[in-house]
């Protein structure tokens, strides 16, 4: 049986897409039978950060209406063995499905696979509804700034109250620079704040932005930083036990020499 | 160039980060709560006068808050009410 993972963030823009595609990647790379679901009707993305936008015939409306079978509408990545992707339909709205319709899919490819994740919709509202109400557990996804923590703590409570107890969070795009010049928080200021246990840290990375440009995910590419932690928090879901990596701690330079004349990080 | 000589003289002044943190902690009490500041008040209010009859506290200073904290079993998190009381001193009454 499989389990069913929901990634979801509350804010746009923080990057559920980017790692819904690297960690279904991720995990097919372990092996793993794996299915996306792009739950984002009417703002479909998850087929082009994919690479996966001209294969498109079904979609996750056609599946749940009954226009066609699930396996109709999965489309099988030729890249990698064991990946599938079931697209959002881009001309519908997120009212065409419902959270009943949701958790029959999800038991049916359950079957099939061993990880479904589902690439969750911004906000709070139908959308939101429908991809959490067939999860096993929940990924939130945030970023470092005011407005997305803010955002993930009002989903961690929505969570929590839908039954999905204990959600992870990966915290994206950290900047180690303005970490450590004490512009940006801390990983221990977001888990201070959001009292959540720890999935990740991806650091921003200039590589997911061309992998993007290109639909590979970054996960493939092993000069990435971002990259080999999207690999290792494959890993951790898969139940391993790898430390997560400082990516505050790695010292350019000049901050070497600044602490060698014993100035503090406050300039 | 010059701000940043500046920032060096003056090592007090804070850095965003933290005002970033203490920004939200404060705009998530109420989020969390999903009750007016106005309610909060109301319960700060009935505390102050309860614990009034057994000591004297800093009421300027007390904090009060609605937070989130892991549960006994520490597999699932729960709302706590938080209350930093400052005690000035202890009434003979309450002895």
């Amino acid at each position: 049986m499989g389990e069913v993972i929901v990634i979801t963030s509350g804010k746009g823009g923080v990057g559920k897409t980017t790692t819904t595609a690297n960690l279904g990647t991720g995990l097919a790379l372990e092996n793993k039978q794996v299915v996306l679901i792009d739950t984002d009707i009417g703002l479909r993305n998850l087929d082009v950060v994919m690479g996966l936008e001209n294969r498109i015939v079904y979609d996750l409306v056609d599946v749940v209406e009954g226009h066609c079978r699930v396996k109709q509408a999965l489309i099988k990545d030729r890249r990698y063995e064991g990946l599938y992707l079931l697209p959002a339909a881009q001309t519908r709205d997120k009212n065409a499905v419902n959270p009943k319709q949701m958790v029959k899919l999800c038991q049916e490819l359950r079957e099939e696979f061993d990880f479904i994740l589902i690439d969750c919709p911004a906000g709070i509202e139908q959308g939101f509804r429908n991809a959490i109400s067939g999860a096993d557990r929940a990924i939130v996804v945030t970023t470092p700034d005011v407005s997305a923590v803010r955002d993930a703590d009002r989903i961690i409570g929505l969570l929590e109250s839908s039954e999905l107890k204990n959600p992870k969070i990966i915290i994206n795009r950290v900047k180690p620079d303005m970490v450590r010049r004490g512009d940006m928080m801390t990983i221990d200021d977001i888990i201070d704040i959001l009292a959540v246990d720890l999935l990740g840290v991806v650091p921003d990375d200039e590589k997911i932005v061309i992998s993007t440009n290109r639909g590979e995910p970054a996960v493939t590419d092993s000069k990435s930083l971002a990259g080999q932690v999207y690999r290792n928090i494959a890993k951790r879901i898969l139940g391993e036990n790898i430390p997560i990596l400082d990516v505050q701690s790695e010292e350019g330079f000049l901050h070497k020499l600044k602490r060698l004349f014993g100035i503090k990080n406050a300039m | 160039m010059l701000a940043g000589l500046l920032n060096l003289v003056s090592r007090k002044s804070r850095s965003s980060k933290d005002t970033a943190k203490e920004r939200l902690k404060l705009v998530l009490i109420h989020d969390r709560a999903n009750v007016s500041p106005q309610f909060l008040e109301m319960i700060k209010g009935e505390i102050i006068k309860v614990i009034q009859h057994y000591m004297d506290i800093d009421e300027d200073a007390l904090d009060i808050q609605i937070t989130r904290t892991k549960n006994d079993e520490g597999n699932g998190i729960v709302p706590a009410l938080v209350a930093n009381i400052p005690i000035k001193k202890v009434k003979n009454s309450g002895k």
